[in-house]
């Protein structure tokens, strides 16, 4: 049993198991899925500045806070008791792709070659983690929720403004990863 | 209902944009209740790891449409939960407190559109949406939490200048 948790798990037993964090929150409480929110409170909790946004009681947003460490606990979890040894088993267009770049170790969940202490230093590292991570909060913010809050728990209550901003997230998506993005890797 | 949040009068809707801090349930709990929701997280980011969701190669496979794995789950986690909602409203399932579940509409705006395109521009850069990087965090990436700490500017960035944004 334990052999085959370690495994990959499929997309029909992982999208339904996403998908029944919407119920179990509503059930548990009244609450409504959404991730990004949290960066939000963090501004709230951490600092708040003069910023009418972030004037708000974070305190009763706690409750996203602890869903949240419980994400980065399942991450502790999965890696320390559940983590698969092999390496990961992508498309070989990608393979091939990823190796005019120079990246072809497979290893981590997070390219190693791309996200490490080290490249934090070079342009393409600095580019694509502390630009892409600062277009995650701001997008997110600006369109008012990202792939949990609106892609998930927007679509599942058929809210036509989550679906435009999750078409909008692909083709952004599709912009970087096809056009953009190789310019950035071949740096 | 009275609201005990401050709203931005000038602001455009500084609450409603999230419709987390719309649903407030007006039961006071003692802080430990949370932990609830911190075991729905748990399994929620064993889920994350273990279907490879959090993995850079995954998104990059999904935006160059050379696998169906991630609309797979994407696609199942929407149609469960629609069902899901459904059955709470066909049959008007209470939470555990006995409140009633509430659903707050969400209103469009441009926002959706220019902030969806600049989220999945950084989606595709980073491989990882939010609920991904606090999972990444915890397999041991210790890097992303720079990331995560760069999204964290992007929204104070966001919240400051967000009266001179089109919405």
């Amino acid at each position: 049993m334990l052999e085959l948790i370690k495994q990959p798990w499929p997309w029909y037993v992982a999208g339904p198991l996403i998908g029944l964090t919407v119920p179990a929150l509503l059930i548990l409480g009244n609450k409504q899925f959404g991730i990004s929110a949290n960066l939000r409170h963090i501004c709230a909790s951490c600092f708040p500045g003069n910023v009418p946004f972030f004037q708000y009681d974070y305190k009763r947003e706690i409750w996203n806070l602890f869903f949240v460490a419980g994400i980065v606990l399942g991450g502790v979890l999965a890696a320390s008791f559940l983590a698969n040894p092999a390496a990961i088993q992508v498309d070989p267009r990608l393979v091939e792709e990823l190796a005019t770049y120079g990246i072809n170790d497979f290893s981590g969940l997070v390219p190693v070659q791309l996200y490490s202490w080290d490249s934090l230093l070079t342009a393409r590292g600095l580019i694509m983690m502390v630009g892409g991570g600062f277009l995650v909060g701001f997008g997110s913010r600006y369109a008012g929720g990202c792939t949990s809050g609106h892609s998930i728990m927007g679509l599942s209550t058929l809210q036509w403004p989550s679906l435009v901003a999750t078409i909008c997230f692909m083709a952004g998506g599709f912009l970087m990863a096809n056009f953009i993005l190789p310019l950035i890797l071949n740096n | 209902m009275q609201s005990p949040f401050i709203d931005n009068p000038a602001g455009f809707e500084a609450r409603s944009q999230d419709t987390i801090c719309i649903n407030e349930s007006h039961l006071q709990h003692k802080w430990y209740h949370n932990f609830k929701y911190l075991m729905v997280g748990v399994l929620f980011g064993i889920g994350f790891v273990k279907a490879e969701v959090i993995s850079w190669f995954r998104i990059q496979e999904m935006f160059r449409l050379q696998s169906f794995h991630m609309y797979g789950i994407i696609g199942s986690a929407v149609a469960t939960g629609i069902i899901s909602v459904w059955l709470i409203r066909r049959f008007r399932i209470n939470t555990i407190y006995g409140e009633p579940i509430t659903f707050a509409p969400k209103k469009f705006n441009k926002g959706q559109v220019y902030g969806g395109l600049l989220f999945g521009l950084g989606w595709a850069l980073t491989g990882a949406c939010p609920g991904p990087l606090f999972a990444q965090v915890g397999t041991g990436a210790s890097v992303v939490a720079v990331v995560l700490a760069s999204a964290v500017a992007g929204t104070w960035v966001y919240g400051r200048f967000r009266d001179w944004l089109p919405h």
